[in-house]
């Protein structure tokens, strides 16, 4: 029998392809890249220790909680910064929403090392100028916001970003100190998606409020036993994670 | 007992970037030459580190970091020895791995060796210690210039045989607290000889620490390695 060829047949091209990127938000998302976060827990080291996270169910209920708070105030401050809010206002509204100077300096910390990598990855004046605006670093969320835009994304990339991020790190981190069955923890973080999802786009409708009414206009929830238990966290001679 | 005196670069030299400090400073000069010291648990990474500051502070500006597992024992050993001033170490926390901060994600280290040169003007060395881990932890090359790889005799003399990374591609193999060789049965003659299969043309030095100037031919490593590195900017 004659070799046939391939039915397979592509077509003519579909039109323009549409212009809107997404694999460079998969490049930041990924929790490989390096810019500092695998030594950090997001509290859920304290959690652990606490005996409030025990399992996957706990976990989950950790993750929800902390989206909500911590997490949809970084999505709206990342979708501000990505949306060309100023910089120095939106660290100012990042600083005066986290009370504990732990959780302040963490966030500067990992501001720092996301715009060192970012900065190699995506060059841009404007991480340049961040960069020489806060050489200590700025709060995290603020980064992320402006390297989304460096790397060509929007305001809810940048917003989907910090959602997830809010509890993809406790995740995995619960992986590690609790010898916690990494398919239940990626069961965890699917059974939250559509809270993140929801989480960015609220988090993007605030930010898009805050070119008329200021940075007021970003939710301000705040989760006080994360706050507290940073705090007691940072003192702990022996631990894992820096925070 | 030093096997081979070959003080040439290996690897890829003046690669280390990794969004860090530029090999050229401002002024020309070239920034400070970074080596890191890795190995197993316990085969004296930090008590080499201690006895290379006190063998070189006087003719070098050092820094040391150090990359703990769930502790800041390294920092806090050399801050007891008194073997820098103070401003002088780091500790990097590591998320209980070290390996990730040292090869695959090094933006901690890479502010701690930033912090240091902003703290106490610019430097001619910075010792990187990782925190003891498994065999496979290799630094990223855009942390360090060069790496040195501690083992002991005590971790069982078919160490070298076993190879890895660490053994096989650091720039220096250290085979540490050969003081013990009689008491664990370790025959360093083979040790040597594996050590040597493994690793091609590629130094290594038995050593004690015990011994009076022990490190002597480590430093002496490390002294090269930093003048080859100022020789070409
Ligand atoms: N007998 C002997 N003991 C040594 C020698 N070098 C180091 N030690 C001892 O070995 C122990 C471990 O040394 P460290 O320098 O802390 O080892 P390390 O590799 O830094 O350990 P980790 O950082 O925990 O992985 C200490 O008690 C040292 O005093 C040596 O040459 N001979
Ligand atoms: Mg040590």
């Amino acid at each position: 029998m004659a070799a046939t060829t391939s039915a397979y047949d592509p077509g003519p091209p579909p039109g323009p392809v549409p212009a809107a990127p997404r694999a460079a938000l998969l490049v930041l998302a990924d929790g490989r890249f390096p810019a500092g976060g695998h030594a950090h827990s997001g509290g859920v080291e304290e959690a652990v220790a606490a005996r409030r996270v025990v399992d996957g169910a706990t976990l989950e209920a950790f993750c929800r909680g902390r989206l909500h708070t911590a997490g949809l105030v970084a999505a709206a401050l990342a979708a501000a910064a990505a949306l060309g809010t100023d910089p120095v206002a939106l660290d100012r509204a990042a600083d005066a929403r986290t009370p504990s100077p732990a959780l302040r300096a963490t966030a500067r910390r990992l501001g720092r090392q996301l715009l060192r990598t970012a900065r190699a990855t995506w060059p841009h004046p404007e991480l340049d100028a961040l960069a020489s605006a806060f050489p200590r670093g700025a709060h995290q969320p603020v980064v992320l916001g402006a390297v989304v835009r460096a790397a060509g994304l929007d305001g809810a990339d940048a917003a989907h970003c910090a959602a997830y991020e809010s509890v993809s790190g406790p995740a995995s981190a619960a992986v590690r100190l609790l010898g916690l069955d990494p398919c239940d923890a990626t069961r965890v973080l699917a059974a939250v998606a559509p809270a993140v999802d929801r989480t960015g786009a609220e988090a993007v409708r605030a930010a898009l409020r805050v070119p008329e009414s200021g940075t007021g206009a970003l939710p301000a929830a705040s989760a006080p036993l994360l706050e507290i238990g940073a705090e007691a966290h940072a003192g702990w001679p022996v631990r894992l994670f820096a925070s | 007992m030093h096997l081979h005196h070959d003080t040439e670069p290996h690897g890829h030299h003046g690669a280390a970037s990794g969004g860090g400090h530029p090999p050229v400073r401002p002024d020309g000069t070239r920034r400070a030459l970074r080596v890191g010291l890795g190995g197993p648990v316990g085969s004296g990474k930090t008590a080499t580190v201690a006895a290379l500051c006190g063998a070189l502070r006087d003719e070098l500006s050092l820094a040391v970091v150090t990359n703990d597992i769930y502790t800041r024992e390294d920092a806090e050993f050399l801050l007891r020895e008194g073997v820098l001033a103070p401003e002088r170490i780091s500790a990097v926390e590591t998320g209980a791995c070290p390996h990730t901060a040292i090869r695959d994600d090094i933006s901690a280290n890479l502010e701690a060796v930033e912090d240091l040169e902003d703290a106490n003007g610019p430097l001619d060395l910075v010792l990187v210690e990782s925190g003891g881990d498994n065999l496979t932890a290799t630094f990223s090359r855009g942390l360090v210039d060069a790496q040195i790889f501690v083992i002991d005799v005590a971790g069982g003399d078919d160490v070298p045989r076993k190879g890895g990374p660490g053994i096989t591609t650091a720039d220096l193999l250290v085979v540490n607290k050969t003081d013990l060789a009689p008491y664990v049965g370790a025959d360093l003659a083979r040790m040597a000889a594996d050590a040597r299969l493994r690793r091609g043309g590629l130094p290594v030095v038995l050593q004690s620490l015990r011994a009076p100037d022990g490190v002597r031919e480590v430093a002496a490593w490390v002294g090269a390695r930093r003048a080859a590195w100022v020789a070409h900017p």
